[in-house]
Order: structure tokens, then sequence, then C-alpha cells
């Protein structure tokens, strides 16, 4: 099963490869990655896609928590959480294409931010339903490039002050 | 304030760290350190000849004392060179501080002459790894690396040290205390487990203690024996525990796993609870994993969370140092328990006591003919055991029968390589803890093959009058290689078999080390009292049965009750044949 793990780690050189070489050492899959400094430089944060059965999952957590520049594990799946993607999408476009890319980014409510006499150049945000779905609509134009930033998650603030919030993984090496 | 170079404050800080000896070997990056480290009486440098030797020497004195082993060595290939030990370091949570010099900062990522990544090389092998990019961040520096090496589940840490970094100056002070917010290790463990495993352990009618290398390196030897004594539950133990359960006691029932007793594999298949205790359910112990102790529910106690479900379901985990677990697990029992456990356990012990006599460990000595492996080492237990030695190991056949003929009494005493399986670990393992004890008897039993993955460091035995005794079980094959082929490769010796062995009398000779012989089983005795009564560095060659073979044996992927216990009858033929050929060669050789 697919799980969104969120990760707080220390913003320094190597403490991605650290990430990055646990995954390939211990035979782990990751979807996507994505990472940035949060407001506190000192660290950043790490959305991290992967999969695997409840055993795998559970080896994963224990072994980010391990790596001593982890500092924080929440597997977000554990609660709900919100996920968004974007997606730069190139795609070529004939005369008579032009305002069926245009339509089709619009119904999405994608931003054209590139364009010439050949192609659009489309921005899109949303979940991963939404980016698989744009794509779809827009390959019989023909896409030239897509790049995508991978998902980055969040956990909801619970409406209620009772509701289940994310668990943080008790950190113990 | 004064003002001190970097390679000062290495010094210094090593000092405040209460190290006494390191080793390693200079090259350009690192001779400031070095030249630090030549004028001051107060940390002896010991200088090996490989950096591979420099590595598991410090392995086997942190084994052998309890404290981080520290190594120095240079970029590039002293770095590779030493790779293997923190390999190997990592796999058996030995804690290693490894010093490497690095090119200088403004050189780092230009190929520059001997530069290697370091730090990105030894990422997968160590607990963690630092390049020191500032000398005002070495002594903070240098305190964190001993910390993480030796707290929680210990393990290797890298150093890396540019030239100009050890070059520079900067301001020495060193801190007191340490804060890493990632690294946060867990040594109570919780009450309310600890108390479910106590009730376990009430209900228990075959329970089993399943104990491993985290018993020695958390000291948790007394505790282990407080609950094996007081709720009369065996012990089984792994091939790293050994030492930390004495191996003559009568709750032991030795080392469990491929090539473990028979009554120790039965017992732990058979249990309807297992106690594991600091140990991580390696393939060598469970076999196949689905089939291992098939009706037993599982504790298990262990520092590293990652060790808990990593490879078998565990009913009741506890993570927590194996000392206060233990004792905090003691502390409950000893409120609960009452009436006789002997009494209590006495059809448990009636059968465990049937498997020992069914299948004890044995051989066949035949007093006229070839030296048997077992006989060697069984004598040599036997002729050493009241000096309380420190045996160190290579890795084959000779590991195995020395890991169940040696039942050593004390915690620390047992230096082998049990995860990585590293040939040549042995006798630099050796000279590692004899440099820490310098009185004490320091055992090696090697292979002719183990051996020569690192004999470099006679030199380094005979410089620092270290006066190790190597016995060398002589088959002249990758015995346990062989035994493999044999067993699963109709025979078919694919590169085990090690055609010329060099004369090892004279290549200790050669070195300065003494050299001797054992040919007969008659002589074994007298050989062994005469090697030990050397003030030197003695290797001892003991040509041996080369088809003798490593019993009992559970197959790679086979269940702990299924082991094969002798040779089976075809095998048995074709080894007839081979032993008349090898008594031919033998002939030659002592006529020779």
């Amino acid at each position: 099963m697919e799980h969104i793990i969120s990760l707080t780690l220390e913003n320094k050189s190597g403490a991605l490869s650290r990430v990055a070489g646990l995954f390939s050492g211990r035979g782990f899959n990751i979807e996507s990655l994505s990472v940035a400094p949060t407001m506190d430089p000192s660290m950043s944060m790490m959305t991290l896609v992967t999969s695997g059965d409840d055993r795998i999952i559970e080896q994963i957590l224990k072994q980010l928590n391990k790596v001593i520049d982890v500092i924080k594990v929440v597997d977000l799946n554990e609660s709900d959480f919100v996920a968004r993607e974007t997606a730069l999408i190139k795609v070529h476009t004939r005369p008579d294409d032009r305002a069926e890319a245009l339509r089709i980014a619009d119904i999405f409510r994608a931003n054209v931010i590139d364009s010439s006499p050949t192609s659009y150049t489309i921005e899109v945000t949303g979940d991963f339903r939404k980016i698989q779905a744009v794509i779809q609509l827009l390959q019989p134009l023909g896409i030239k490039e897509i790049v995508r930033t991978g998902r980055v998650a969040i956990a909801r603030e619970p409406l209620r002050t009772v509701a289940s919030q994310p668990r943080p993984v008790a950190k113990a090496n | 304030m004064m003002q001190l170079t970097g390679a000062e404050i290495f010094l210094e800080s090593l000092k405040r760290e209460g190290v006494k000896t390191i080793f390693g070997i200079p090259g350009g990056v690192v001779l400031k350190i070095f030249d630090v480290m030549h004028q001051q009486n107060d940390i002896k440098l010991i200088l090996t000849r490989h950096e591979q030797g420099a590595g598991h020497m410090a392995e086997g004195y942190a084994k052998a004392t309890g404290k981080p082993g520290v190594i120095l060595i240079t970029s590039g290939p002293g770095m590779t060179n030493v790779v293997t030990a923190l390999a190997d370091a990592h796999m058996d949570s030995v804690p290693i501080v490894c010093f490497a010099g690095q090119v200088p900062t403004a050189l780092i990522g230009n190929d520059a002459f001997q530069e290697a990544d370091n730090v990105g090389i030894s990422r997968p092998c160590t607990k963690y790894n630092f390049l020191v990019k500032d000398v005002n961040d070495l002594a903070q520096t240098v305190k964190e690396a001993f910390y993480i090496a030796s707290t929680g589940r210990p393990g290797p840490v890298l150093v890396d040290i540019p030239k100009d970094v050890s070059m520079n100056k900067a301001e020495f002070k060193y801190p007191d205390s340490v804060s890493i917010r990632g690294y946060n290790p867990t040594y109570e463990g919780s009450k309310w487990k600890i108390k479910q495993a106590a009730d376990a352990i009430m209900k228990a009618r075959r329970p089993i203690l399943y104990v491993g290398g985290g018993v020695l390196f958390s000291g948790a030897s007394q505790e282990l024996r407080e609950l094996a004594e007081m709720t009369q539950i065996p012990v089984d133990m792994t091939l790293m525990a050994l030492g930390g359960f004495p191996g003559d006691h009568p709750l032991s029932l030795g080392m469990m796993g491929m090539h473990g007793t028979y009554v120790a594999n039965m017992a732990v298949h058979y249990s309807d609870l297992v106690i594991a205790v600091g140990s991580r359910f390696d393939d060598r112990v469970t076999g196949k994993v689905s089939e291992f102790c098939p009706n037993a529910k599982v504790i298990h106690i262990d520092i590293d969370p990652t060790s808990i479900r990593k490879n078998v379901h565990v009913d009741i985990p506890i993570v927590g140092d194996c000392k206060r677990v233990l004792r905090e697990l003691n502390n409950v029992l000893r409120a609960t328990v009452n009436g006789d456990q002997r009494e209590l356990r006495k059809p448990w012990w009636d059968q465990l006591n049937a498997w020992k006599q069914e299948h004890p460990l044995r051989y066949n000595q035949d007093p006229e003919g070839l030296i048997k492996p077992q006989f060697l080492i069984d004598r040599l237990y036997h002729l050493t055991r009241d000096r309380d030695p420190i045996v160190s190991t290579d890795v084959g056949q000779h590991q195995m029968w020395a890991a169940q003929y040696f039942q050593l009494s004390s915690p620390r005493t047992w230096l082998t390589s049990g995860g990585l399986g590293t040939m040549g670990f042995g006798f630099p393992a050796a000279l590692g803890a004899q440099a820490a004890f310098k009185n004490r008897l320091v055992l090696c039993v090697a292979g002719d093959g183990s051996i020569q993955m690192n004999t470099q460091e006679l030199a380094t035995a005979v410089v620092e009058k270290l006066p190790v005794k190597v016995f060398i079980i002589n088959n002249r094959f990758h015995g346990m290689v062989r035994q493999w082929q044999d067993l699963f490769y109709e025979g078919r010796y694919a590169s085990s078999y090690l055609d010329r062995t060099p004369d090892f009398v004279k290549l200790a000779e050669a070195y300065g080390a003494a050299g001797l012989r054992i040919q007969k089983p008659g002589e074994v005795d007298d050989g062994i009292r005469e090697a030990l009564a050397i003030n030197k560095p003695v290797f001892v060659d003991v040509p041996v049965d080369q088809f003798e073979n490593c019993y009992p044996m559970i197959p790679a992927g086979g269940c702990n009750h299924e082991m094969l216990l002798a040779d089976p009858p075809e095998l048995q033929k074709r080894q007839a044949v081979g032993a008349q050929q090898d008594q031919q060669d033998q002939d030659t050789i002592l006529t020779a």
C-alpha cells in the first residue's frame, strides 16, 4: 500500500543521501521525494512517497528514525492529510488544437506559463489523480515534455479538538 | 586562550576521551597529526602494516575492553583499506572511531592525489560519519563521534579531517556533554511490556533464552545469569554472545544456529516461549524464518527498534538496554516466582537432557591417524581454561569448532567476526586485545586460508611485543567452502583447494616470531604447552584431517530441527578416497 511519510531532517550536506542510501541499500521503494528547508533554516522537510506491506512500512519508519540526521518521522497515512503536486506540461499544438489545449487548462484551473507558435507550457497543481487526468486529456494533442515536483503533503488540522491527530512515530535509536 | 592546531586539538580531545591506544598508518595528509602524536607519551600509537589490520585491531581492542577502538589512517587507499573493518564493526555493533585524513578542503572534489570520498564510501558501513570543514568544529565533532560510537547500539563512526583542518589553529574548548536532536537511544524498557514479559515467562512450560551480542555490549551477563537461575530457563547463545553466559554452566545449552548444538536448536524449535535478549534473528540463527520456533510466543528485548520485527514476528517487543530491562524484569519476577522452579521445569529439562545425550558434540580421534581439528581445539580449551584466555577466531570451520568447544566463562573473551564473516579478522583482533591486556593469555584460532589474509601483522606483533598464540588449523582448503561443495556441489572443489600454503613456521620466523608445528595427535598437548610457554608471538601450524566437516549443520534455509549430524553416506565414500590421498600427501610433506 502507498504511504506518504513526512520527515524533518537536519539541513546539512549528506542528510538527503543518508535517506536515499537507506532506501536503495535496503531495497525499499521511493516513488517520489521532495525536499526543501523549513522556516527554521537548520532543518528541512521531506515528503516521501513509498509503498509496501505493513511489515515493510514498519521497517521503513523505524529505519528512518534510526538515521541520526532525521529528527522526526510522521507516517501521514495514520491520519488525514492533503497532498499536492505540480506538473509543468509542454504540449505540442497545431493551429486547430490551440483552443482545445486552453480549454483543457481552463477546466483544471491550470495556467499557461509559456507559449510558442507550436506549443503551450501548462502549469497544473492538484492531487495525484488530477495531474493524471490532465495528462490523459492532453496526450492526444501531443505532449513534448513533463516535469513533476513529486508530492508534498501536510496533515489536516482536526475539525474538532478531539479528532485524531497524526501520531509522530516515537523517536528512538 | 591558547590557540592550538587541529592536530593538537585532536590529541587533546582524545586524551579527554580517555583514549590509551590507537592503531594506524601515516600518509601525506595526516602527517601533522602523526607529528603531534610522535611528541607525546600519553597515547600509544601502534603502527600496523595494513589499514585493515589497524581496523581489526581496533575491533579486538574494543570487544575486549568495551571501550571504543580508535583508528588513524590517511586518505584515499588508507581509507578504502579500512572499509572492511568498518563494515565488520557495523554488522557486529563494535564501537569504533576512525579518523581519516582528507585532502585539503580547497581540493576536495578535484580528484586530488589520494583523494577518495571518505564520507560517501563509508556511509553505508558506519553508524554515522563526519567531514570536518572548519578547525573550530573539530573538538565538538570528536566528542560527538565518541558519543555516537559508544552509546545506544554501538557502532563505527568515521571522522574525515582535511589536511588544512589539522594545520589551522583554533581555540581549544572540549565540550562537557553532547546533545544531538536526532539521536536519543531508549535505555529504559516499557514497564508495562516488562510486566507482560514476566507474565508470559510465568505461564510458559518450555521457555528458552536466546541471547545475542547485545548482552555483552550492555554488560548484562550478571542480570542474565540471575534471570536464568531464578527461573531455571535454559540459555541458547548466538555466536556473538559466547562468554556472555558461562558456557560450562548447567543451564547453558551452548551455541545455537547453523552449527549450533543439537540441543540448542531443538530447544528453540520446540519451545513455547522464546526470550530473545540483544539478538537480531539473523538468518544463520533462524534457519527457515517461516518455521522458526513455530509454536512459541516471542519476547524481544533490544536497544535497536529496527531489530524488532525485522525478520520474525514478535509478540512482546521491549526496546531498551538489555541490562536495565533484565534488571527490571528480574525485579518483577522475584516478586512473582514461587515454588520450586526446578520442579516446575523438570519435564522440559528431562527433554533437554535427552536431546543433549542423544547427539552431543563429538569427533573420533584415531591416536595414530591425522589430527582432527576438533581434538586440537578441545585440547587447547582444556589446557588453557583455568587462565581465562581471550580467544579470537577467523572465519570458517575452525571458527565454528572453536565456538562449539571453547566453553568460555567470562564476557569479552570471545572475538569473532559474526555478521560480516570477515576472513583475516582473527589475528589482528587478537593483537588489539593483547595491546589492551598485556598480561593476559590471548589465543587466536585461525585457518590456513584466513590467516593468509593478514599475515603482514606478524611484524606489528613482533615490534609491539604482543605475544599472541596463533593456532592455524591447516587443512589446505577453504574448509567451509569445501564442506558446502561436498554437500551441495557434488564434491567439485571450485577454487577451494589451496594448492600451496606457505611454511607457517618459517613465515613466523622470518618476521622474528616463533613457529611450531604439531603433527601427531600424541604431540598435541606438549605442542600447545610449548607454544604457551614462549613469550613471543607464536604461529603454531597444525596440519589436520582435510576432510573433516563441521556438524551439526542446518543447511541454509533449512529448519532448526532438521540438522545434518554427520556426513551423508555417499560423501563418506567419496571422502575415504580423498583421505587416503591426503595421508600420502602428509607422508610426503613429513618426509620431505
